[in-house]
């Protein structure tokens, strides 16, 4: 600061025209607080360093003891789990500015960053701010007295789920010698053994090793997975028979094997995370493998184009929706998954009737590798509310059967999948959960590229983290505990199919939800009887 | 499942991709509506059979200088709308003749409004309005208060016929095969609001405008106020319904020639427009400037029709397809060269217009004029091959 | 073998073409086409098919070694993630032709439409070309990640592409032959130069191929000025994001 001011004595006026004075020599970086502070008990450490290899940020290094960059510790735990003391504790900066209620702190450190790089804020996972949560103000009925709850350990309870396109009615015919057989064609449908199914998550997006984890969890537990944007990678190949194959606007990875490869194919419009935007996966997270999988030269950008350039109507959509059908000699169904946004009962209703055989609907809680934080944070719409509009709307046009209904975008335990199903879904996905099976902690830092758990990563030496074998029973156990969570939550409600539960909103309550909603849900308000 | 349209949402709007084909006799000759169906039903695909029409011209000589009003009642629904709507009528116009919609019970249109037809002359009451003004504020009166009645079709010399259902079976409903006319247009649907109204399909007409359209407009919340401004009301919650307005401020209220007016709803663009020659320059300037909500934003091919000849337009990216062929003294336009090859196998020239300018064709101009103006060799791209 | 697709719907004619070639016919000639779509959609033989007649949308989409020859006009979304085989079509084409091409031949004979050759990619020995003989439209080889993209100009109908050529381009070459006017070219993501006498040797064979298919004349075609359109950058969103 002296300097500066010994300068403007000589020359009062520094910029623009002075070019011999650079702007960074005047401007300091301005404040780029870290958001987490790294403390250790330096007593109880063991100076075994396991902490610093830990770290895929590369923040802790050794000077004789464990020394922290704070500003580059993205607060997953990583070390901290891995720590043999337990000694290591992340807290939250210290650093203190003044409260403001309309500048966050949050809001302010965007501005900084922005002045500083000129660049679109980028974010991992999903919307993190405190919008009302519609499943948390839902509440299950229960059965007492009147009719009898079911107990689960004792009797069957049935939680398999059929998605595909249904027709409305059956026919039967009778054979010459008496015997009455099926006359309807039923559409290719494909089974799930229990009503939840993985969210699309590309490879690329996320690491090999994390999506043969998911690969293997779904073949184990008779589910479904999803390749994403990225192509089937030949490891995978196995479990292509468990895959939802996807064919998004990038048209990665995506030939005729491929499709026929797959248990569903779908056709990727949108994500909830960043509806109507694309997707850039960045040169340098292209490695050899991911290049290879997604038929592309290693290193280039990936890009995503929004919208599918070749979808600029309805009609363009049924389009590219019969020539996968074609290509597939309508052997298995085709899915199309939108982000819910305002008009999304009217865009279902379309994809419907433009032949889709499943609709994925991804609430804005969705998550993502990346997106620009703007977009993931402020456009979109809850998923149960999409849900609720898609499905009332499919039944009013009488054409709910045409296809099934998958939601995706903040389903974190089996009480959102029942209260999903009763809204009227056939099957939820999960993308976060199974993540955080895997270790994640949800440190929103997955567009870095650098996971310390080898999930949101491409480096070898983090993807070796996972060791696919663990990792599926990991997500198997956690897909498992809440299959007899929902069956618990089945036998409470005395039933012991899903299909009983599936639409069935007179079995939920709204509470603290204002009339509008209530009525936008189809779901009334706690108090209300039968 | 009715399909009446306050039984649904809170006055949410149509989104719809679809089909359209149409064409005019440039000698004004006539056809009967087989080759409309023909070509329309090429077209299938496109469409989900939840709406068509067509549009016809020149098929009521006997009344030629009356207006021919097409009102469809949802008696069912309302029982007194035609009482209403014809008394609003007979204090308004002088009624020369009216008569029900010849129709045929058709498999696959059901749940019919009644349909009737009337010819009218406005009455002569205060004020300095001309008929055409009459006629509109009738028109929109008659939608707008008389719930369960729709005047769908309010030309001289020409109706729109419209329904639910797939365009084969809506023009076997209205007997389209027993008209005669100069120019055709016709146009399948494929709805996803109030899929079972028959007043969201299209062709939408103001006076002898009618409009076809595929795509969707993005502005049209915009188009819609801006329109309200001039008096019209958008009543048929679909957004084609703006296009139809908006070609009748523009060409007929503002006078602005058609390529002008295409321009104010498929402007170019700023970089374009910095490149052109001075004067050019001000004008699309002013025009932008001016008329910047009536920019119809979003993917769009329609087919504008009025009594003197019909005109393409694409939006200004040619985010939809459209494909024009001139033969047998006719100009064709369709979204799909099946559907002029349907009907007229080897043209003398087909083309693909370019975004934002208009393909126009006009009765008794021996040659349509491409892109506005009169057609200039070597700028027409033409292909005609076996 | 001939298949009569008059007033056949498509899908009982493409379960014919692939109930043909699953017997193991080489050729197939389909006549009296209008507008049926999707034909030779996923398959994967190395037939040919001639089709006499309009061929539909989304003709050879996710095709992979056919070889098809459309005798006249085609319409919309040929080519679509073809992986490899060719297809010729001897009249004009409609737009969104050779959508995430990856591999094989799409030569048109005259114009083509909008938003043609978008997010064409090459990918080991899959390198896709798509030769147009007349003019393209707006958005010429957006996204293009791969591959080489021809316009010739040959039917003198104006200029040879439309604005915004380019766009988002980050992998393979355009060829532009005749004069083109630079605004039409998206600068900020491609490089454009006159093509060198390099280039024009590499692309020569392509041009040739397209030349022998129309019994056309390769050398008056190559006398002309070709520009060269390149990528500026693999990496053409690389500083739209702050770290």
């Amino acid at each position: 600061m002296a300097q500066l001011r010994e300068r403007e004595k000589e020359e009062p006026r520094l910029w623009p025209e002075n070019t011999e004075v650079a702007p960074r020599a005047v401007f300091p970086r301005l404040h780029a607080p870290p958001e987490f502070l790294w403390t250790h008990d330096q007593e109880r450490c063991r100076r075994c360093k396991r902490c610093i290899m830990q770290c895929g940020w590369q923040a802790l290094s050794w000077h004789d003891r464990v020394v922290a960059d704070s500003s580059k510790c993205a607060g997953c735990h990583r070390c901290e789990v891995f720590c043999p003391e337990q000694c290591i504790t992340i807290i939250p900066n210290p650093q203190f500015y003044k409260p403001h209620d309309l500048w966050s702190l949050n809001h302010r450190h965007n501005v900084w960053k922005q002045a500083e790089s000129g660049g679109v804020l980028l974010s991992g996972m999903g919307n993190d701010l405190p919008y009302v949560n519609v499943f948390d103000h839902l509440l299950l009925d229960a059965c007492q007295v009147t009719n009898p709850s079911i107990d689960p350990l004792r009797e069957p309870m049935e939680v398999r789920t059929y998605l595909g396109r249904k027709p409305d009615r059956i026919r039967v015919a009778e054979t010459p010698d008496g015997q009455v057989v099926l006359d309807t064609k039923v559409e290719p449908n494909v089974r799930i053994e229990t009503p939840i199914v993985f969210a699309a998550m590309s490879y690329g997006s996320i690491s090999l090793t994390a999506q043969q984890s998911l690969a293997m969890a779904a073949a184990e537990l008779g589910i479904l997975w999803n390749t994403g944007e990225g192509g089937l990678h030949e490891s995978l190949k196995p479990y292509a028979h468990r895959a939802v194959v996807q064919c998004a606007s990038g048209r990665f990875g995506v030939h005729a094997d491929y499709l026929r490869a797959g248990a569903i194919v779908e056709i990727k419009i949108g994500q909830g995370a960043k509806p109507g935007i694309g997707g850039h996966l960045p040169g340098e997270k292209v490695s050899q493998e991911v290049a290879k999988t997604r038929m592309i030269p290693a290193g280039t950008d990936a890009l995503s184009p929004a919208p599918q350039h070749d979808i600029y109507s309805i009609e363009d959509l049924r389009q590219l929706i019969y020539a996968l059908k074609e290509a597939t000699e309508y052997t298995k169904p085709v899915s199309v998954k939108i982000a819910a946004v305002h008009n999304v009962a009217a865009i279902a209703s379309g994809i419907a009737r433009a032949g889709a055989d499943v609709i994925y609907l991804d609430g804005f809680r969705g998550g993502t590798g990346a997106a620009p934080t703007v977009v993931r944070d402020h456009m979109g719409i809850p998923v149960e509310i999409a849900l609720a509009v898609v499905d009332e709307r499919l039944r009013q046009e009488g054409i709910r059967h045409l296809v099934s209904l998958v939601c995706a975008g903040g389903i974190r335990s089996s009480a959102d999948v029942a209260k999903a199903i009763a809204l009227g879904a056939d099957a939820v996905a999960v993308g976060t959960a199974p993540l955080l099976a895997l270790g994640c902690s949800l440190c929103q830092k997955c567009y870095t590229g650098r996971c310390s758990w080898g999930i949101a990563t491409q480096d070898p030496e983090l993807t070796r983290r996972i060791d696919p074998r663990v990792g599926s029973q990991r997500i198997a156990n956690l897909i498992s505990a809440w299959t007899a969570e929902l069956e618990e939550i089945l036998g409470a409600l005395g039933m012991n199919c899903i299909e009983s539960l599936r639409g069935n909103r007179e079995r939920l309550r709204g509470l603290g939800l204002d009339r509008q909603t209530l009525e936008i849900l189809g779901v009334k308000p706690v108090g209300e009887g039968a | 499942m009715n399909g009446f349209p306050s039984d649904f949402d809170r006055g949410a709007r149509n989104i719809s991709g679809c089909g359209l084909t149409g064409f005019v006799h440039l000698d004004g000759s006539f056809s009967d509506g087989r080759a409309i169906l023909e070509s329309i039903a090429l077209l299938h695909d496109r469409a989900n059979g939840l709406g068509a029409g067509f549009a016809a011209y020149g098929i009521y000589p006997d009344f030629a200088d009356f207006y021919a009003l097409h009102i469809m009642y949802y008696t069912h629904q309302r029982p007194e709308c035609r009482q209403q709507a014809e008394t609003a009528l007979a204090q308004q116009a002088h009624i020369e003749h009216q008569e029900p919609i010849p129709t045929r019970p058709t498999a696959g249109i059901s749940d019919a409004p009644e349909l009737w037809r009337y010819f009218v002359r406005p009455l002569q009451l205060s004020g300095a309005q001309g008929d055409d003004d009459r006629v509109i504020s009738m028109v929109m009166d008659i939608n707008h208060r008389v719930d369960g009645a729709y005047v769908f079709s309010s030309g001289k010399n020409m109706g729109a016929f419209k329904a639910v259902g797939h365009a084969e079976d809506v023009g076997r409903f209205y007997r389209i095969e027993d008209y005669q006319a100069y120019m055709w247009v016709a146009h399948g649907r494929f709805p996803t609001n109030t899929p079972g109204w028959w007043a969201g399909a299209h062709p939408f007409t103001m006076l002898d405008w009618a409009v076809v359209h595929n795509g969707e407009i993005s502005s049209y919340g915009i188009n819609k106020r801006y329109l309200e401004m001039f008096g019209y009301k958008c009543t048929m919650r679909t957004d084609t319904e703006v296009m139809a307005y908006l070609l009748d401020l523009l060409l007929r209220k503002h006078g602005l020639p058609l390529r002008l007016a295409a321009a104010a709803m498929a402007p170019r663009f700023w970089d374009a427009i910095d490149r052109l020659a001075p004067g050019e320059r001000e004008l699309q300037t002013a025009i932008r400037q001016i008329y910047g909500s009536a920019h119809v934003n979003g993917p769009f091919a329609i087919i504008a029709s009025n009594s003197r000849g019909m005109f393409g337009l694409n939006d200004r990216i040619k985010l939809r397809p459209m494909v024009a062929a001139r033969g047998n003294n006719t100009l064709y336009i369709a979204s799909e060269e099946a559907a002029i090859r349907a009907i007229c196998a080897h043209p003398d020239a087909i083309w693909a217009p370019r975004a934002g300018e208009p393909v126009v064709g006009e009765v008794g101009q021996a040659q349509e004029s491409e892109n506005g103006t009169t057609e200039r060799a070597g700028e027409r791209r033409t292909q005609a091959v076996a | 073998m001939q298949i009569d697709a008059q007033g056949m719907h498509y899908r009982a004619l493409n379960e014919r073409v692939r109930e043909a070639v699953a017997r193991g016919e080489s050729a197939i000639e389909i006549v009296n086409v209008n507008g049926q779509r999707y034909i030779a959609d996923g398959l994967c033989a190395r037939t040919a098919i001639d089709i006499r007649g309009l061929p539909g949308n989304d003709l050879c989409a996710f095709m992979d070694g056919p070889r098809v020859v459309v005798h006249g006009n085609a319409q919309d979304g040929i080519g679509n993630t073809m992986n490899s085989g060719s297809v010729v079509v001897h009249g004009d084409a409609g737009d969104v032709l050779g959508y995430g091409m990856r591999g094989g031949r799409l030569l048109v004979r005259g114009n083509v439409g909008y938003r043609v050759g978008i997010h064409m990619k090459a990918y080991g020995d899959h390198v896709p070309a798509l030769v147009a003989g007349g003019c393209a439209g707006d958005f010429l080889g957006e996204y293009m990640a791969g591959g080489t993209l021809v316009v010739l100009g040959l039917n003198g109908g104006g200029p040879p592409v439309g604005a915004w050529c380019g766009t988002g381009m980050h992998g393979g070459e355009i060829f532009v032959r005749g004069a083109l006017e630079e605004h039409l070219v998206a600068h900020r993501h491609v490089a454009l130069q006159p093509a060198s006498e390099d280039d024009l040797a590499r692309v020569r064979p392509l041009i040739e191929e397209f030349c022998a298919e129309f019994g056309l004349d390769s050398n008056a075609i190559t006398q002309e000025k070709f520009w060269r359109l390149t990528p500026r950058s693999s990496r053409p969103f690389g500083s739209k994001y702050a770290a």
